[in-house]
Order: C-alpha cells, then sequence, then structure tokens
C-alpha cells in the first residue's frame, strides 16, 4: 500500500511539474536564483577567508639572540615555546642563514655588502620566528617572554633588544580587529542573503500552489487524503530543486572558470580551483538547499489549505 | 442516514440556515428545491463537513460529522459521491486520470483502475473523450465526467448540488435520468436545485427551502408554489 501511494504521488508530481510547464519554469528560475545566491555566498565565504588567512600569516613575532649566544639555550627556548598551546610553530634562524639571507637579499647593493665584508665577521645574530595559532594570542605570547620562567630568566641576558611584539602590536592589534569584524560582517551578509533568498523563494512556490487552491478543495471533496494532496506538490518542490541545483552547478563553472583565469591575482586565490577541489561538498549544499527549499516551501503552502 | 438536528448556520451575524431539522434515509431520492440564497449549498457544505454549523449537529449514520477529526471526515467523504453545478474537475488531470485519481485515493489497485475506469467512462458515454482534459469537454460532458467520478468508489450517497444549473436542456435531463438510475440501484441522492421543474416528473420527495427554512417537505411529492 505504502510504495503503491508513493509510486502514485511521483507519477503524479512529474505528471504535474510537466503539464504545468510555465510554473514550473519560473518556479525553477526562482530557486536556481536564490542556489546562486548560496553559491557566490560560499566562493565569497572562501575568498574572505582565504584574505583574511593570509593576513593572519603575515602576522608575527620575532625574537633576536646577540651575536654568539649559545645555540643550546636558544634551542631550549624554542621547545618550550612550542609546548605553549597558543603557539603553532617556532622558525629557527641561525645567524649563519641570517647572513646568508641577508646578502641574498642585498646582491645588487655593493656599498652594503662591501661594508659587511669589511668588519669581517657576522654582525647577525639567529633569531626565533613565533606564530601564533590566532593573531589575538601573541599577547599571551609576549607575556611568557617577559615572565619569569627559568628558560626565560636563563636566556634573557642573550635576547638582543625588546622582543618585536611592541612595536607590531598596534599593527596586530588593528588586524585582528579588522579579520574579526570582516568574518562577523560576512556572517552577517551570508545569513541576511541567505533569509531573504529563502523568502523569495517560498512566496513563489506560494503563489503557485495558490493558484492551485481550487485543485486542492476538489481532491478533498473527493475524499482523497493528505498524502495524495500534498504528496504530488512535494514531488514538483524536489524536482524544481533538483533540476535547480543542476543548472546552479552547471553556469558556476564557466563564471568560476573566468573568474579563475582573469581574477586570480586579484582575489590571491584561484576559484576554479577552489571549486573543482570542493566541488563534491558544493554540489551537496547545493543539492540540498535546493530540495529543501522546495519541498518545504511546498509542504507549508500546501498545509495552509489542508488545515481549512 | 443523514439527519440535521435544529442545525443553524450564520455568516456575520446573518442566517443561512435557520433551526433546520430533517432525516434522509438510505435509499431515498431527496430533492431540495428553493431560490438561490436560500441556503442549499450551505446545506449540502454542511454535510461535506466543508462548514461547521453555528449550532445544531448533523449526523451520517449516527456519527455526528462536525465532532470528527480531519482523517476521519477523509474517510467519511469517500462513502460520498459530489457533484457540483461547477464540475469541479481537476484541470491538469486528463478524462480518464479524474476518474482513476478519485480510485486511488480510495486506495484500489492498478487492476481495478485500468478495468473499471474505462467501463464508467463507456456508462457515461465520455470514452472517446478520455484522453481530453476539462477544459476540452463540454458542459454535458464535464457533468458526466464528474457524476462519473462521484459514482466510481460505489458511495451510500450522492449529493448533488444544482448539477444541472450550468446545462442546457437536454443535458439536464440526462443528468436527472442517470441520477434516477443510480438511486433505482440503491443509492440515496440528495439534489438541489433552483429549477423546480426539472424533478417534478420525478415523483420523489421534495424539500422546500426559503431564507434558510424549510417551508415544505412532500413525499412523492410535486414542487408547490
Ligand atoms: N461563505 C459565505 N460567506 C458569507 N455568506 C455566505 C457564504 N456562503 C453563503 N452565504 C450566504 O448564505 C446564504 C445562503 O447561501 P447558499 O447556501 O449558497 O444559497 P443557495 O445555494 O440556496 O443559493 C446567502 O444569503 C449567501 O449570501
Ligand atoms: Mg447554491
Amino acid at each position: 500500500m505504502f510504495w503503491l501511494d508513493t509510486k502514485r504521488v511521483i507519477k503524479s508530481g512529474f505528471i504535474n511539474f510537466i503539464r504545468s510547464s510555465l510554473i514550473s519554469l519560473s518556479s525553477v528560475l526562482v530557486v536556481t536564483i536564490t542556489l546562486s545566491i548560496i553559491a557566490s555566498l560560499i566562493f565569497l565565504q572562501a575568498i574572505l577567508q582565504f584574505s583574511l588567512s593570509e593576513m593572519e600569516d603575515k602576522v608575527d613575532v620575532t625574537i633576536y639572540f646577540t651575536v654568539g649566544a649559545p645555540e643550546e639555550q636558544i634551542l631550549n627556548l624554542k621547545s618550550s615555546l612550542e609546548e605553549l598551546p597558543e603557539v603553532a610553530s617556532v622558525g629557527y634562524l641561525t645567524s649563519d642563514e641570517a647572513i646568508r639571507d641577508f646578502r641574498l637579499r642585498h646582491t645588487d647593493d655593493y656599498l652594503t655588502l662591501q661594508a659587511l665584508e669589511e668588519t669581517g665577521k657576522n654582525p647577525l645574530g639567529a633569531s626565533l620566528n613565533i606564530r601564533a595559532q590566532e593573531p589575538s594570542q601573541y599577547e599571551s605570547i609576549a607575556t611568557f617572554l617577559e615572565g619569569d620562567s627559568a628558560v626565560v630568566v636563563e636566556t634573557s641576558d642573550i635576547i638582543d633588544g625588546d622582543i618585536n611584539y611592541y612595536k607590531n602590536k598596534e599593527i596586530i592589534d588593528k588586524l585582528t580587529s579588522i579579520i574579526n569584524s570582516s568574518q562577523q560582517l560576512g556572517f552577517f551578509f551570508t545569513f541576511i542573503f541567505i533569509i531573504i533568498s529563502i523568502i523569495i523563494t517560498f512566496n513563489t512556490i506560494r503563489l503557485t500552489i495558490y493558484v492551485a487552491r481550487e485543485e486542492i478543495e476538489v481532491m478533498r471533496l473527493v475524499g482523497a487524503g493528505n498524502k495524495y494532496i500534498r504528496g504530488p506538490f512535494m514531488v514538483e518542490g524536489v524536482i524544481y530543486g533538483v533540476i535547480s541545483s543542476l543548472i546552479t552547478i552547471i553556469i558556476f563553472y564557466p563564471i568560476t572558470s573566468w573568474f579563475g583565469r582573469e581574477m586570480s591575482s586579484f582575489f590571491g586565490m584561484n576559484l576554479s580551483e577552489y571549486y573543482l577541489n570542493n566541488f563534491f561538498q558544493i554540489f551537496i549544499i547545493i543539492l540540498l538547499s535546493g530540495v529543501a527549499l522546495g519541498t518545504i516551501s511546498s509542504f507549508l503552502a500546501v498545509r495552509k489549505y489542508l488545515n481549512k | 442516514m443523514i439527519n440535521f438536528e435544529n442545525i443553524s448556520k450564520f455568516y456575520n451575524g446573518d442566517p443561512a440556515l435557520d433551526s433546520i431539522n430533517l432525516s434522509v434515509s438510505a435509499g431515498e431520492f431527496i430533492s431540495i428545491v428553493g431560490q438561490s440564497g436560500a441556503g442549499k449549498t450551505t446545506l449540502i457544505k454542511l454535510i461535506l463537513a466543508e462548514e461547521k454549523p453555528t449550532s445544531g449537529s448533523v449526523f451520517f449514520d449516527s456519527v455526528d460529522i462536525h465532532s470528527l477529526k480531519n482523517n476521519a471526515i477523509t474517510k467519511m467523504r469517500r462513502r460520498m459521491g459530489v457533484i457540483f453545478q461547477d464540475f469541479r474537475l481537476l484541470p491538469r488531470k486528463t478524462v480518464y486520470e479524474n476518474i482513476a485519481f478519485a480510485m486511488e485515493t480510495a486506495g484500489k489497485t492498478d487492476e481495478e483502475i485500468e478495468t473499471d475506469v474505462p467501463y464508467i467512462l463507456d456508462l457515461v458515454d465520455i470514452k472517446s473523450k478520455a484522453l481530453l482534459f476539462p477544459h476540452q469537454l463540454s458542459g454535458g460532458e464535464k457533468q458526466r465526467l464528474a457524476i462519473a467520478r462521484a459514482i466510481i468508489n460505489q458511495p451510500e450517497v450522492i449529493i448533488a448540488d444544482e448539477p444541472t444549473g450550468n446545462l442546457d436542456p437536454i443535458n439536464t435531463n440526462e443528468v436527472i435520468q442517470i441520477l434516477k438510475k443510480i438511486n433505482d440501484l440503491g443509492t440515496t441522492v440528495i439534489l438541489t436545485t433552483h429549477n423546480p421543474r426539472i424533478i417534478d416528473s420525478l415523483k420523489k420527495r421534495v424539500v422546500s427551502m426559503e431564507k434558510g427554512k424549510i417551508i415544505s417537505d412532500n413525499e412523492k411529492g410535486k414542487y408547490k408554489i
């Protein structure tokens, strides 16, 4: 009985979809627009996240050591820093590496190189480059470095000058707040846009079902149970969702390719690659959103006439 | 079979039905006659549980229709066949599918549908129109389709609200004769009309209404003015 009913409901949903082609077309159009908005927001979020993490990567704290500071102590400090939960990574640059990098950077600058040769020895000390998990955590790392734990006290006289955190503090704080507020703003707008498009879709589908309200009433009067009335409309909703998500997925292929070709350097990321690499997740999100939009809207719209 | 007990129905304070008491027995052919606005459709809507009474009760086989839940109302409607002045066919379904739909909702098998639908379409003489849509039919054909749909599940009672209101005299007579035949086979028929002439020849029970009240009830009667 269940399968017989289900078969009939699905068949009738498909037949209705085909027969009311104009209504179906406009519903598919509206759902497609909604899904395109959702897809665009997915890409915008990706660009935003990417730019923000780029910015985050630019923030770090470096500790410079005096020339000739014993490596053992430096490595000691490095490993205790690495144990801090806030620390993502600690990079160690020996003074040899420092001078090599310096030379590389100044290959064209004879005067500087000559001056360096004249001193006859390496004036650069080793350094530790610390990256936090989150930009907001540099503060507590700096606090650790000023504290009185054994390692810190032990190394205090080989540290050359202040750690550069305080010099950078203002920039770091500004970055942190920009990152936080852009994330919040991003989520806020995503949320608003999704709500708006859901409302528009819901109203469109409600309108198409409003057109069929007399049909619903007749079905009720000839003794049709709710599943026979509501079922085909929900099947139509599923069809709207599936077709719209396929259209959306397809039209975003040339769109992202264009962005990939033309705008990669502007965004700092290749949207086309992002789309292809995350194709499956994006497809599932779009498909589920489409099907959910179509079915839930139909369900709610028909309910109004069933509970009369 | 159907009993109205002290039924009143008000629309915005105006009475459409005023203290109606009426009893319809199984197998009866009852015609409810009255001018437009007399309250005939309202009476029918109360049997179908399309509207709720302001006061009083309607019983169908001693069950108070308006105390039923949605599901039970649906089941009860399957025991009735309804025919309307404006046909109320399903516009997106073909002639064949309109009948098939009524059978599907009643839980009939595909085999039953495949044998019964052509049979009933033949009976009301629209078999050749099976694949057309309602808007492609004439008024008489639409009403014969509506009748076919109403009787396909062998209901206990046929409720026809001005079924001839939109038909010419020939089609009108045909519809009345079909209803009479249905009644002869044992099904109760409740028919409303504002045109008493069409039922004069029936010699069946006639209830006259005026302004929401029953003003006469004649067994085997002719309509009296
Ligand atoms: N939904 C409604 N809202 C308000 N008044 C209504 C409604 N339906 C019917 N009426 C009123 O109830 C009275 C009886 O109407 P109805 O039962 O349709 O009469 P009939 O079918 O005999 O022509 C009329 O005065 C009509 O205007
Ligand atoms: Mg009427």
